[in-house]
C-alpha cells in the first residue's frame, strides 16, 4: 500500500499513422484531457514526468520537446524530469518525486509514433554494436529467438501461441481505441504470413502512434476530489542483463522479482485468487504466457494451458488483456501506460463496452522495455 | 609497457524519418506553399503570437485559436555568420560557406523566427536592421520552410 493514486487518465485512439497530429497536438490532448478527468487545473500540478524515445522521435533530448504541450510550462515554467523507457517506469519515477515529499501532484506523459521512424533500424539500435547490432537482429528477431527457447523448454507449439492472439484481437472488438480488432481463426493465425520462424504475422502487435496520460496525487489531495482514487498499492522495477547471450529466454527473473516485490508491498498472497483483472505487456503473442507464468499465477510452462482453457478470457475467472492487449495496439513506451489506464478504468467501472463482468478490486498492470523484456515494470492498482 | 592494436568498428547509421507536421504545422506550411504568407497564431489570453502556429501557449496553457497572417518582414534580432560546413539534412548536398543564421522578429509576432539572412557582410548586419522574406519561386515551393529561401537585408 503507498499513499499513491492515480487521479486522472487519458490516452489517445492507437492508429498506424497519425499526421493529423504532432507529438505536441497528441500530448496537449491528453493532457487537458487527464486533467479534466481528475477535476483538476493545470495550476494544480507540481511537478510533470515526459516519457519519450530519442530514437523513435529522431532527436535527441525528445522528452524536452513537448514541456508546453503537457504545461510543465504553465505560468512560468514548473519542475519536471524525463525517462527514457516505458510509461509504467515513468509512473514510477512520478509516485517517487511525490513520496520525496516535495510536490503533491504530478503528471505523467508519454508519447511514441512508431510511424515516423524505421521501427528495424530503430530497434536494431538498442542492441550492443561490436557484436549484436551487425548480425541485423532486431525487436522481432530477438522475440522469435525468445519465442522458441521459450517452446523448446516448456514443450509448447505455434497453435499454442495462436490462442493468445485470436482471443487479445477478439477482445479489442469492445475497445474503440484498438488498432488491430478482428475475429480470427486458429486456421488464419497459423496461415498468416511467416515473419520470423515461430512468429507470424498474426503473434506480432502492430506499429501504433498514440499517447497517454495520468495524474498521481499524494493522499492528501486524492481523497479531497470528486472522484474515486486508484490507489497504488504495490509497484516495483527491476532489470535483468542487456546482452541476450547472458539471460536464458525462456525465463524472466526480472519479472519474477518485480512481481514478488509488488505482491510484498500490497500483501498479496495467491495472485490468481486475490487478483480480478490483468493488463499485461503482450508485444507478441507468446509474452503473455509467459510473462503470465512469470508473474506467479501458473506453473512455468502452465499459461499456455490457461489460455486455451479460458481462464483468462473477457468472461474468464481472471481476464488478462480484455482491452486487446498490446497486440491490438502498440505505441511503444505508451503501451506500459496504457496497461495502467486500462486495469484503472475498470477499477473504477468505466470501461465501457470492455468492462468485464463482476467487480474489479484489485488489478496488475505491467510494463517493459528493452529487448525480449529485459526490465519490468509491476503495478497492482486496487480500490 | 607493449603496445598492443587497439580496433575500433565503424558504422554509418541512416535511419530514415517520416516526421507528421500536425494540425498547425500543416496549417503553416500549406500557407507558405501555396500562398507565400507566414502564419502565426495569437493566444487568446495573453495576446502574444507566436510562429510557427502551435496548438498551446505554454505560459498560459490554451489554445491560440486566432490564426493571424504575419508580415514577411521584420527586424534581425541576431545573427551568426557560420563558417564551417553543414550537409542539408533535406538535400543531403554540403551548403557553401559562409552562411548567415539569423533569429528574425517579424513585424507583428511576439516570438522570432530562426532563417537565413543572404548577407555576409558583418558591416550590413546588426541587431534591429529590417529585413524580409525571399521566397521560391511559384512551382518550387513544396510546403517547407525552405520555401522561404532566405531573408535579404533592405536598405
Amino acid at each position: 500500500m503507498t499513499d499513491i493514486a492515480i487521479v486522472g487518465m487519458a490516452q489517445t485512439p492507437y492508429r498506424r499513422r497519425r499526421d493529423d497530429a504532432n507529438f505536441a497536438e497528441l500530448i496537449y490532448g491528453v493532457t487537458c484531457e487527464a486533467l479534466d478527468d481528475a477535476g483538476l487545473e493545470i495550476g494544480d500540478i507540481d511537478n510533470f514526468i515526459t516519457v519519450s524515445n530519442d530514437f523513435w522521435d529522431g532527436r535527441t533530448i525528445s522528452s524536452m520537446a513537448v514541456q508546453d504541450a503537457c504545461g510543465s510550462s504553465f505560468d512560468g515554467g514548473r519542475n519536471v524530469s524525463t525517462v527514457e523507457g516505458d510509461g509504467t517506469f515513468g509512473l514510477l519515477y512520478g509516485m517517487m518525486r511525490i513520496l520525496s515529499g516535495a510536490y503533491q501532484t504530478t503528471l505523467v506523459v508519454v508519447h511514441c509514433k512508431g510511424s515516423e521512424g524505421n521501427m528495424r533500424l530503430i530497434t536494431n539500435g538498442m542492441f550492443d554494436y561490436i557484436y549484436t547490432r551487425p548480425l541485423g537482429i532486431e525487436a522481432t528477431g530477438a522475440a522469435a529467438l525468445q519465442a522458441r527457447r521459450y517452446m523448446d523448454k516448456y514443450k509448447l507449439t505455434e497453435e499454442d501461441f495462436a490462442h493468445v492472439s485470436i482471443k487479445n484481437r477478439g477482445n479489442a472488438l469492445r475497445n474503440p481505441n484498438a488498432q488491430l480488432a478482428e475475429t480470427l481463426s486458429l486456421d488464419q493465425v497459423m496461415a498468416s504470413k511467416p515473419i520470423a520462424s515461430p512468429l507470424k504475422l498474426h503473434d506480432i502487435s502492430p506499429i501504433s502512434d498514440g499517447a497517454a496520460a495520468v495524474v498521481l496525487a499524494h493522499r492528501n489531495v486524492a481523497n479531497k476530489l470528486g472522484r474515486k482514487p486508484v490507489w497504488v498499492k504495490g509497484i516495483a522495477h527491476c532489470s535483468e542483463a542487456h546482452f541476450l547471450g547472458d539471460r536464458d529466454l525462456a525465463e524472466a527473473p526480472a519479472l519474477r522479482d518485480a512481481a514478488f516485490r509488488a505482491y510484498q508491498m500490497a500483501g498479496i498472497e495467491d495472485p490468481f485468487a486475490e487478483i480480478d483483472l490483468v493488463e499485461l505487456y503482450d508485444a507478441y503473442s507468446y509474452m503473455e504466457p509467459l510473462w503470465f507464468e512469470e508473474l506467479g499465477f501458473c506453473p512455468k510452462g502452465k499459461g499456455a494451458e490457461l489460455i486455451r482453457l479460458g481462464a483468462t478470457a473477457f468472461d474468464g475467472p481472471l481476464p488478462v488483456n480484455p482491452s486487446g492487449g498490446v497486440l491490438s495496439a502498440h505505441a511503444v513506451l505508451v503501451a506500459g501506460l496504457a496497461r495502467v489506464i486500462e486495469a484503472s478504468l475498470q477499477i473504477r467501472g468505466e470501461a465501457g463496452e470492455r468492462q468485464v463482468e463482476g467487480p474489479v478490486e484489485l488489478a496488475l498492470a505491467h510494463g517493459i522495455n528493452g529487448p525480449c523484456g529485459q526490465s519490468h515494470c509491476v503495478v497492482i492498482l486496487g480500490e | 609497457m607493449e603496445k598492443v592494436e587497439l580496433i575500433h568498428l565503424r558504422q554509418d547509421v541512416d535511419l530514415p524519418y517520416h516526421w507528421a507536421a500536425g494540425r498547425y504545422g500543416s496549417m503553416m506550411l500549406r500557407a507558405l506553399r501555396d500562398r507565400k504568407v507566414i502564419l502565426g497564431n495569437r493566444c487568446p489570453q495573453c495576446n502574444k503570437v507566436y510562429v510557427p502556429p502551435r496548438v498551446v501557449c505554454g505560459p498560459c496553457f490554451v489554445q491560440p485559436s486566432e490564426v493571424v497572417e504575419l508580415s514577411p518582414a521584420g527586424i534581425l534580432a541576431g545573427y551568426s555568420v557560420v563558417n564551417y560546413p553543414f550537409i542539408d539534412p533535406e538535400t543531403g548536398q554540403k551548403r557553401p560557406v559562409p552562411y548567415t543564421y539569423a533569429y528574425i522578429k517579424l513585424d507583428g509576432c511576439d516570438n522570432y523566427l530562426s532563417h537565413l539572412v543572404d548577407e555576409t557582410d558583418p558591416s550590413r548586419l546588426y541587431p534591429g536592421v529590417r529585413v524580409e522574406a525571399v521566397f521560391r519561386p511559384d512551382g518550387e515551393r513544396v510546403g517547407r520552410l525552405q520555401d522561404i529561401l532566405h531573408f535579404r537585408v533592405v536598405d
